[in-house]
């Protein structure tokens, strides 16, 4: 019933998935760490992001590069709201009703106007717009910060500051960035449970015809420029959520947390490496991504250390942590060689050999 | 006999090629009109530029007394247009299940309508919750037909239904458009199976070079060696 029918379809994958979703529950009680609470938030937002994507990518056939601008929409929302209007609710609930009513609107306008084009043209089109967004961005400091964004302080109750429960009392403390991040956790896994309801609704089987085969979807009867301005809308409702989200974690919005395009190739690397169109796939890949970009490089010096220690020749060099975006290149290369439909279209189809 | 389709001097250009060159003709109510012709004499255009997914550039397509040269393809759809493309159009991805609730569109499956498809393709109820893609040749011809007929259509465009099939199925789809004709649907079919389109078709046309060079009876053409040979090259005796 939460899942909307759609179960993970493989053990391996089910017990993966309660194992991440465990992991980011308990992040905050066993792992207070800031370097961890950061990570665990990062993968708990970018898997709402990058299955938000995948509503366009996998289940659409639709290639966007506006989605990083719809992330930015939503942070910039909340950070000029909270700026600008001091560290309350009130400034919250503007900074939301702001947001995604404006980035639903520019959505729904590159959806009516560019969706009825070809597909590379669609895509082209979305680059062009998020770049001015971008340039826009830095260039009305007045507003955004320019360059240097916007820093602010959150309503008290989410402050660091505030402890809820203090550790005397469960042997762990709740103060207003636990509590920050689980409002996080509970937002992000909802929205994930909506896309998966969504994809599996009746709409959701049009999309699924749409990347089919878009004629033959008309001709049975379907508006398909409507349904993808739809499923448009949608992506970009959740990304502005995401984006939010963001805002309030990181207490700032800024170009390169933000907008840049730098996320939106992650936003990519993520959908493809868990698998399009899957849902599932965007938990996984936001896991597998984040932790080899914030944990690769301590392996790597340890892995490194080690080699040197035993004298082995080379080794020490080539597992530098200097060298780690190699490795993640290498990562990435391997990945899509070997699951090519994706970790979780492999973990469902476990007899599909890679191409 | 009232006409269901009216084609009027339609052209159709694709791109910078002109493929139809002024197309008249009619469909009646109630039969199966077959649209024969050698390759790119432009039977598919027709029906791709009756769908609307090719725009005539010139000419009036009526369906039931409206016009609808102009309209969209998902507008033609729901004035009751089926339309079955070459090439086992299913979606791949879909179940068959889920293909056929697609082709439903507004409303749920009709159960009684279901098991009378099944009837004539029990491979669909075999495989219903099977990856249409996943479906072999004959079986995705079977989905593609079934999805046009899945509700009642005022006008079915059937297009080369028997092409590349073994031909225990061509017998079954001969027998499925019989019993979709007495049940009262307007079919017009392009055929490249000659002894197929026989066995179907009521009245027939031919096209060459993007015009209808004849009409007339089925079986004035399928007693006529001679003018077989003259407009389709072929004759059904060489055919057999």
């Amino acid at each position: 019933m939460i899942l909307s029918g759609d179960p993970p379809r493989s053990r391996v994958l089910s017990i993966l998935l309660v194992v991440i979703i465990a992991a980011l529950a308990v992040t905050p009680l066993l792992f207070p760490g800031a370097k961890a609470m950061n990570v665990a938030t990062k993968i708990c937002i970018f898997a709402a992001l990058v299955a938000s994507y995948d509503l366009l990518l996998g289940y659409t056939g639709t290639v966007s590069f506006a989605h990083t601008m719809f992330y930015g929409i939503g942070s910039y929302s909340i950070a000029i709201a909270l700026y600008s209007m001091g560290p309350n609710w009130a400034a919250v609930a503007v900074g939301v009703a702001a947001g995604l009513p404006l980035a639903m609107l520019l959505a729904l306008a590159i959806g009516l106007f560019s969706l009825r084009v070809e597909a590379i043209f669609f895509a082209m089109i979305t680059l062009a717009v998020a770049s001015a967004f971008l340039v826009l961005a830095s260039q009305l400091s007045w507003l955004t910060g320019g360059e240097d964004g916007r820093s602010f302080q959150l309503p008290e109750l989410l402050r660091p500051g505030t402890i809820l429960i203090p550790k005397d009392w469960f042997g762990f403390a709740v103060n207003g960035r636990v509590l920050t991040y689980y409002l996080i956790f509970i937002a992000c896994a909802a929205m994930i449970l909506a896309l998966l309801r969504v994809v599996n609704s009746p709409f959701g089987r049009v999309l699924q015809a749409i990347r089919d085969n878009r004629f033959r979807a008309e001709a049975l009867g379907f508006r398909t420029v409507f349904h993808l301005t739809y499923a448009n809308c949608l992506a970009a409702l959740v990304a502005a959520s995401a984006g939010m989200l963001n805002a309030l974690w990181l207490r700032y919005a800024g170009p390169d947390t933000s907008l840049s395009f730098a996320i939106m190739l992650d936003i990519l690397l993520m959908v493809v490496i868990g698998g399009m169109g899957t849902i599932y796939g965007a938990i996984v890949g936001a896991v597998i991504f984040i932790l080899a970009q914030n944990y690769l490089q301590a392996l790597m010096g340890a892995a490194s250390n080690a080699a040197a220690d035993a004298g082995l020749p080379l080794l020490p060099g080539l597992l530098h942590p200097d060298r780690w975006l190699l490795w993640l290149g290498l990562l990435f290369i391997a990945s899509v060689y070997f699951f090519p439909t994706g970790v979780v279209g492999r973990l469902r189809n476990p007899s599909r050999k890679p191409a | 006999m009232t006409d269901l389709l009216t084609l009027a001097g339609v052209h159709t250009h694709v791109g910078r090629y002109h493929i139809l060159h002024g197309v008249d003709f009619s469909v009646p109510e109630g039969q199966t009109t077959m649209l024969l012709g050698r390759n790119g004499a432009g039977k598919t255009s027709t029906l791709r530029t009756i769908m609307g997914l090719w725009q005539a550039s010139a000419g009036q397509i009526s369906l039931d007394g409206q016009r609808i040269e102009a309209s969209a393809t998902p507008d033609i759809a729901r004035l009751g247009v089926g339309y079955v493309p070459e090439s086992m159009a299913v979606f791949s991805d879909l179940t068959v299940k889920e293909n056929l609730i697609l082709a439903a569109r507004d409303g749920p499956l009709d159960d009684a309508r279901l098991e009378w498809i099944f009837g004539f393709f029990p491979a669909l109820k075999r495989f219903w919750l099977s990856r249409a893609g996943a479906l072999s040749g004959g079986q995705k011809q079977m989905l593609s037909i079934a999805r046009a007929i899945v509700e009642p259509r005022k006008l079915l465009l059937i297009d080369e239904p028997t092409k590349g099939l073994a031909p225990a199925i061509v017998v079954a789809l001969i027998e499925c458009f019989a019993e979709i004709k007495r049940r009262g649907a307007t079919i017009l079919l392009v055929e490249q199976n000659f002894h197929a389109a026989q066995a179907i078709g009521d009245t027939v046309l031919v096209m060459d070079n993007g015009r209808i060079v004849h009409r007339g009876e089925m079986a004035a053409l399928a007693g006529d060696v001679a003018l077989q040979e003259k407009l389709l090259g072929l004759s059904l005796e060489t055919h057999q």
